[in-house]
């Protein structure tokens, strides 16, 4: 009995589901489909497609910062640049894959429902998503894109060209829109339509994280919207909501703007998380270790999420006893992130572990979240946050959380979910090519701009002190790396999809629902009724005291109830 | 070699299925859009939540603005708020005339509860042409017009929806007591307005 899940061999005992192979007519991915499969594939390829452009932004910023000056682009070019890169990735790329295509094409299974509590909403939120993008891009060519970071911070964002911020705000109040109706979908997906006998402490972790995300964007992503539409007064109508010098208060809008964007940092790592803890078992073959206290975790994290935005202010005038409470408020938050690492370090431990390319990837998340999850608490003290505030060791440290962390775990996710979604498997080789270059070129590229930002070298700034220029330019070759580790995970998933070996059913011999169907499932997710997981983590011992067939048939699921 | 496409309904057509009434099926899965409209409530209210934060601020840290006016009237922004309240009043008196299905007197009740919140938009129609700043005098004046404003368009979509209601409600069996997501979302969308306004008019005139 070969336990190699490497090879690709499917271990499928029922013919079932293969001469009912489902195929969707491709002009469905361009249409208004209601299914929360093709939603969600709609997202990821949208959100990708995002990515290369941000990406290539953020090429464009390291070519920059080669030299001292600005010789690459002109100033106010290199703002566009950098706003554009910030806002594309986060809003366009990171926050709708993790949630739009992960959580669509996943939380109606490990419900047991044929698709999401409202299929036309969800439609809906993704089709606000194309527009807004190209809305945003377009205006780069409309009398230039908006300058003042992804922040939009006022009066900055009041004093600079118009059109380009304006543009920038409703760009923004679509994506959040749209995200904000993928959250309701979600929340009543979760806790409305499971199948009826599973219970919520059955489910997977992932739909515990797509919760407790839900609820964060329900809650925080429309002050963001309220702040915006403030701030858009202020550009076009002449309020001075935050205008200093029209009696405004430039300050307000910092909390505005961070009661949304620091929950955004877990609006886009707890579904990362989630991820991490769906795909670690299956290739480790243990349990997940201490489920009921990931869950508890998840739900710390969102109630302490709301309470530390103001440690991004701590230069922002703020009064002591308000350093204090966000200072303490933010360190806390360490412990139940600090919990969930622990309990993936301990599913991994003496697990049979396969290194595939998904296991890699969600290793390198491990590494790199954990450091910049170290910066991050160094960050939230406010001796040390006032020294390097808008430095680059700032952006080195939230580099390692959202890219390091989340985009490492996106990957993990597509090689993990590829088989399912397209019936054919990725290759490993490659993959594992892929995966090195992203973690070198990750590393290289980011590690050294805490040093930079140690010797207060400002972010957001073309040109920069000449005493800075190696490891400026040692950056930049790990971000050249980045962009080439790209080339083998496009030829990849290119090739995989023409030519790569047939996936079959559960090529992972995993145990939760999507794996219990065809590859790549059928319209309504399974020609039967939908099974019964209530042990979504059952590897390991069970598995090995009986065969495999009984843990990849339905009996074991369809009994439960 | 017959795709799924061809047969969309294999698994509703399986015999086992229609014994398994509780198969979370796509065709009668439960009702949870009144469930969902009330999560977006949440969001909604936490604009406003993020507007009263913001005006609370501004009182307790900026300067009162040169000639800046905090003394509001307050006879008509009592009235409405009255009006608003009773407008919910007649809002749950029409639901309970459609529990008993007695649809002319629901009718009615809507129609009131139409026009109490056209009333109420009319006054503070009266209020912004009768005060004595405007939007851009001052951060007072600024931040009253964006809260009144924004509330005021949530009233005026409201007002909106309880006309269509309210016309839908003049067709035969549209409504039932058991089968009636408009009524309610409308219902529960109005309740929600006027609450807000309850806060709001706290806030802005009271405090």
């Amino acid at each position: 009995m070969t336990t190699s899940a490497l090879t690709g061999s499917p271990r499928r005992m029922e013919p079932r589901h293969m001469d009912v192979q489902h195929h969707t007519p491709w002009h469905e991915y361009f249409g208004f489909s209601l299914d929360h499969k093709v939603i969600g594939i709609q997202y990821l390829v949208t959100g990708f497609f995002f990515y290369l452009v941000g990406g290539a932004l953020a090429g464009m910023i390291r070519v920059e910062l080669v030299t001292p000056l600005s010789d690459f682009m002109a100033r106010d070019t290199y703002n566009q640049v950098l706003t554009l890169h910030g806002t594309i990735m986060i809003f366009l790329w990171i926050v709708p894959v993790v949630n739009g295509a992960f959580g669509n094409y996943l939380v109606p299974f490990y419900v047991g429902a044929r698709d999401m509590a409202f299929p036309r909403l969800n439609a809906v939120a993704f089709w606000m998503l194309p527009p807004a993008g190209f809305l945003l891009l377009s205006s780069y060519f409309i009398g230039g894109a908006a300058q003042s970071g992804w922040t939009a911070y006022p009066p900055l964002s009041i004093t600079t060209p118009a059109v380009g911020q304006i543009i920038w705000i409703v760009s923004v109040l679509l994506l959040g829109g749209s995200s904000i109706f993928g959250a309701v979908n979600f929340i009543a997906t979760v806790l409305k339509l499971r199948r009826p006998g599973l219970g919520l402490f059955q489910l997977p972790m992932f739909c515990w994280a797509m919760l407790g995300t839900s609820i964060l964007v329900v809650l925080a992503t429309p002050v963001l919207a309220g702040a915006l539409i403030l701030l858009s007064m202020d550009i076009v109508a002449g309020t001075g909501f935050f205008n200093p010098t029209l009696g405004g208060n430039a300050v307000v809008y910092q909390h505005l703007f961070w009661f949304y964007s620091h929950p955004a940092v877990y609006i886009m790592v707890l579904p990362a998380f989630g991820l991490v803890s769906e795909i670690l078992p299956i290739h480790a073959r243990k349990p997940l270790f201490g489920y009921r206290s990931m869950i508890y975790s998840i739900l710390g994290i969102v109630f302490l999420g709301l309470i530390v935005w103001a440690h991004h202010m701590f230069t922002s005038g703020t009064p002591p006893w308000m350093r204090l409470f966000f200072t303490i408020a933010t360190a806390i938050i360490a412990v139940p992130t600090g919990i969930k690492f622990f309990n993936w370090l301990a599913t991994l431990w003496q697990g049979k572990l396969a290194l595939n390319s998904a296991l890699l990837f969600c290793a390198g998340f491990i590494f790199n979240f954990v450091f910049g999850g170290i910066t991050g608490v160094a960050l939230a003290q406010v001796p040390f946050d006032v020294h390097v505030h808008d430095t680059y060791f700032v952006v080195a440290h939230f580099h390692y959380i959202v890219f390091g962390g989340t985009v490492f775990v996106i990957f993990a996710a597509i090689y993990h979910w590829f088989p399912k979604i397209s019936g054919r498997l990725l290759n490993e080789h490659l993959g594992r090519f892929h995966c090195l270059l992203s973690f070198l070129g990750f590393n290289i590229c980011f590690f050294p701009q805490h040093w930079l930002g140690l010797n207060g070298m400002p972010r957001r700034v073309a040109e920069y002190d000449p005493q800075f220029q190696l490891i400026n330019q040692i950056s930049s070759v790990g971000a050249l790396l980045l962009a080439i580790s790209t080339l083998p995970f496009l030829i990849n998933v290119v090739w995989s999809l023409w030519k790569g070996a047939p996936a079959g059913d559960n090529p992972w011999r995993a145990c939760t629902a999507e794996w219990l169907t065809s590859s790549p499932p059928p319209v309504e997710n399974w020609l039967h009724e939908a099974p019964l997981v209530t042990e979504p983590y059952d590897y390991g011992s069970a598995e090995d005291a009986m065969p495999v067939t009984t843990v990849q048939g339905r009996e074991l699921w369809s009994a439960g109830r | 070699m017959t795709t799924l496409s061809q047969r969309p309904a294999a698994h509703l057509s399986d015999p086992r299925q229609e014994e398994q009434s509780q198969a979370p099926a796509h065709a009668h899965h439960p009702d949870v859009r009144l469930f969902g409209l009330a999560t977006f409530l949440v969001a909604d209210g936490m604009t406003f939540a993020g507007f009263f934060a913001a005006y609370l601020t501004y009182r307790a840290v900026n300067p009162l603005p040169v000639n800046g006016e905090y003394e509001l009237e307050l006879l008509l922004p009592a009235v409405n708020t009255l009006v608003l309240l009773v407008s919910s009043l007649t809002f749950h008196r029409g639901s309970k005339a459609l529990m008993a299905s007695r649809m002319a007197a629901c009718r009615g009740w809507l129609l009131l509860t139409a026009v109490l919140g056209v009333a109420f938009m009319a006054g503070q129609m009266w209020e912004y042409f009768h005060l004595p700043f405007g939007l851009t005098d001052n951060l007072f004046a600024s931040t009253f017009y964006a809260l009144t404003g924004f509330h005021g368009l949530h009233v005026t979509l409201g007002a909106m929806m309880i006309l269509i209601v309210w016309w839908q409600a003049g067709r035969e069996g549209y409504f039932t007591a058991e089968n009636h997501f408009g009524f309610a979302a409308a219902e529960l969308y109005w309740h929600f307005v006027d609450g807000v306004w309850v806060v709001l008019f706290a806030l802005l005139y009271l405090l």
